[in-house]
């Protein structure tokens, strides 16, 4: 066999340090990519179907548990879209602890992917323990970022894993000053150590792989986006959350029990490298100037820099936090009294992962009548599935099965997939004839 | 249960869930770095090592039994390990995807799928002990860090953890909370639920929604009749029963009997009707 004309199979059965089950096979003849199939075997646990007949708090505390690792996200959609069906506007105290409780899930979720997810792939380490008995400052300020995430989430919502704080029409409880105020120090010296994050993640050794995409994103008239926004695109999209469902199409592939989604249809990206690439305009000056001097250019077209965009999220979410909390005085009444009416409506927020959209349809009770949730992770496995062509095929197919493993694992990571949410992944598979 | 010959081995395993008990390791910060050098961590595919075949002295299960695979794989686990831990809700009693069993399941995927016959899923959700024998039941939706670490510190010394599982209105008491039930009239499920979490919903001024399982002699019958008596319809007091822990009992049949009221109630008046 020579390498020009290499066939054969390749199988990865799980995959290592991403979250949820999945594997990848990939078919190789005569020495292209044949056919790739991102495999996600994760059991459906069909929770469109379980919420039916629930109230709007048993929602709330129902979507969390569709993924352990961002359960505010699915918190927060689910909020949005119960409120705009109810009729509900909520405080300016509550809009803001929303947007700091969703900062933590932000920091907690980004720095866990970072080190002990993403950054083993760069350095060479097959676990972020390892990785540590090299770089243990590095690992450990990583750890302390996530530490300051889960702490802002339980701060409003009790504990960091399907916090118990959000009801429709704002929370159940205030935090008391002492506590904003022992949060914001420590929140000051992650502030600190955000910066150094992002030097660091701009100098790893980041291949090169530029390749065409488009990002989907959020939008907000003046903010960095995360609870709120119009869908946009780098390609000129800009729609209301209620038309999703005009540009996206969900469908069905026999390979994965996750749904797959095209815009207009084709593959797109969601995530915070496409957050980025859409809302340079909505940093804060000094982090533009510390991203511009960092050494890497946004908008970037290299899929690997996912991985500085959520140290720039990191910084962002750190320093929104504070802002949000600087003269922060709990509110006499965390919550406005919520009617109970029929209605359709929509939420759509910004997961650490990507745009994340509910619908949901409430009858007279306010009971749910139908449910549809359509998780970041479902929205780029198309993305994932090219990405890996291209860049496996750049790689150079001629490597042994073990290399391409590697090499196939890391592109995935750098989605940061889980798979959890997307059935409502990695198993690895070359054939070569 | 370290032998002067070599360290611990620990496996971190999952079946049907969301990932959100493994987090109680990956968010314990520094001491996961100091449990990652005292133990030898053999596999847990979330945090990189993968090797499911090996020998373990200690396998902890997150999730629920859910395809028609999982069984052959759990047995395996099983007869490779020394002490098996459920983690959480899923594992322990089924999880909140257990409310499918109540339900036609088939009718359910047809109603997420366009193509039912590519998914792989059992009619039913499934603790872990109804398929393998469980040394220890950590319950809890999510379990937290000092649960697992607190048990892995007592199996590395040798002995299984005793489990508190008094009723959550037991730890109000000792937390001097507010009850929301006498003071906001909320439909808490406190007295019938396991102690665990601290009481988080009562200090946050909510309800508890029995997201850590039965308390032990848990009187649900008499909360379930309080509930209705103070004005909760009979589908109400069935859902709140019928939730994260639906599938463990007392929960289950007290709830199914109250939603079995409702199916009645609505055939007498159509009757009527
Ligand atoms: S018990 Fe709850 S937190 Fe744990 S895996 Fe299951 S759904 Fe997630
Ligand atoms: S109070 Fe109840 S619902 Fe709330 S965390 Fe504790 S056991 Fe779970």
């Amino acid at each position: 066999m020579s390498h020009t004309t290499r066939t054969g199979e390749i199988h990865v059965p799980i995959l290592a340090r991403v979250e949820g089950e999945g594997a990848l096979d990939i078919r190789i003849a005569a020495g292209r990519i044949e056919a790739l199939k991102l495999r996600i075997f994760e059991p459906p646990r069909l929770f469109e179907k379980l919420l039916e007949g629930r109230s709007t708090q048993d929602v709330i505390d129902s979507v969390a548990r569709i993924c352990g690792i961002c359960p505010v996200a699915y918190q927060m959609s689910a909020v949005a879209a119960i409120e705009s069906i109810l009729g509900v506007t909520p405080s300016p105290w509550v809009e803001a602890m929303r947007r700091v409780m969703y900062c933590g899930e932000w920091l907690q979720s980004h720095s866990l992917h970072i080190h002990l997810l993403a950054a083993p792939d760069f350095l060479g380490y097959d676990s972020a323990p390892a990785m540590a008995k090299d770089h243990p400052d590095e690992v450990r300020r990583g750890l302390r970022l996530q530490g300051l995430g889960n702490e802002i989430i339980r701060t409003f919502g009790g504990r960091s894993v399907h916090p118990v704080g959000l009801c429709p029409g704002g929370f159940f409880h205030a935090p008391d000053a002492a506590t904003m105020q022992r949060l914001r120090e420590q929140l000051a010296k992650g502030l600190e150590e955000a910066r150094e994050l992002i030097a660091w993640t701009a100098g790893l050794p980041i291949p090169e792989d530029d390749q065409d995409f488009v990002s989907v994103s959020l939008r907000h008239p003046r903010d960095y986006p995360i609870t709120a926004g119009r869908i946009v695109s780098d390609q000129g999209l800009d729609i209301d959350p209620a038309d999703f469902e005009q540009r996206f199409r969900e469908f069905q592939v026999p390979h994965s029990t996750a749904l797959h989604a095209q815009l207009d249809g084709h593959p797109y990206l969601v995530g915070p490298l496409a957050r980025l690439n859409n809302n340079l305009d909505r940093l804060p000056a000094d982090l533009r100037q510390l991203l511009d001097d960092c050494g890497v250019a946004f908008p970037s077209r290299n899929m690997f820099h996912s991985i500085v965009a959520r140290a720039v999220e990191i910084h962002v979410a750190l320093a929104e936090a504070l802002r949000l909390t600087e003269d922060y005085e709990p509110a006499a009444e965390p919550r406005v009294e919520v009617p109970t009416r029929a209605g359709v409506g929509f939420g759509c927020t910004e997961a650490p992962r990507g745009i994340l959209w509910h619908r949901y349809a409430l009858d007279d009770e306010a009971r749910v009548v139908e449910a549809q949730i359509v998780p970041p992770t479902s929205q780029n496995q198309a993305r994932m599935e090219e990405d890996l062509v291209t860049s496996l095929t750049r790689f150079g197919l001629e490597r042994d099965d073990d290399a391409l493993r590697l090499h196939g694992e890391m592109v995935i990571r750098n989605y940061d997939p889980c798979i959890s949410c997307a059935t409502h992944f990695l198993d690895f598979h070359v054939v070569r004839k | 249960m370290t032998t002067g010959t070599r360290r611990a081995r620990i496996a971190v395993h999952k079946f049907s869930s969301c990932d959100g008990c493994q987090l109680a390791f990956l968010n314990l910060g520094e001491p996961l770095l100091t449990l990652a050098e005292t133990v030898d961590i053999l596999h847990f595919a979330e945090a990189g090592p993968i090797d499911e075949e090996a020998e373990v002295d200690i396998a902890f299960v997150e999730g629920s039994v859910a395809t028609s695979q999982d069984a052959a794989r759990l047995r395996g686990i099983r007869e490779r390990s020394r002490y098996l831990v459920t983690i959480g809700a899923c594992a322990t009693a089924g999880g909140i995807q257990a409310l499918r069993n109540l339900h036609d399941a088939d009718e359910w995927v047809s109603g997420v799928y366009a193509q039912p016959e590519h998914i792989d899923l059992l009619a039913d959700s499934t603790p872990i002990a109804e398929t393998v024998k469980v040394d220890l039941e950590l319950w809890g939706c999510p379990v937290s860090g000092e649960q697992v670490l607190g048990a892995t510190k007592a199996m590395l010394a040798g002995h299984l953890p005793r489990v508190d599982h008094s009723a959550v209105c037991m730890e109000c008491k000792r937390q001097q909370a507010v009850c929301v039930m006498v003071s906001q009239g909320r439909p808490c499920m406190g007295p019938v639920t396991s102690t665990g979490c601290g009481a988080i919903c009562p200090r946050w001024q909510r309800d508890c929604y029995a997201c850590y399982g039965p308390a032990v002699q848990a009187n649900v019958s008499a909360l379930a009749t309080h509930l209705a008596d103070t004005g909760m319809p009979a589908d109400e007091v069935a859902r709140r029963l019928l939730f994260i822990n639906g599938h463990a009992e007392p929960f289950r049949a007290e709830g199914l009997d109250w939603q079995a009221r409702v199916i009645t109630r609505q055939g007498s008046e159509e009757e009527q009707g």
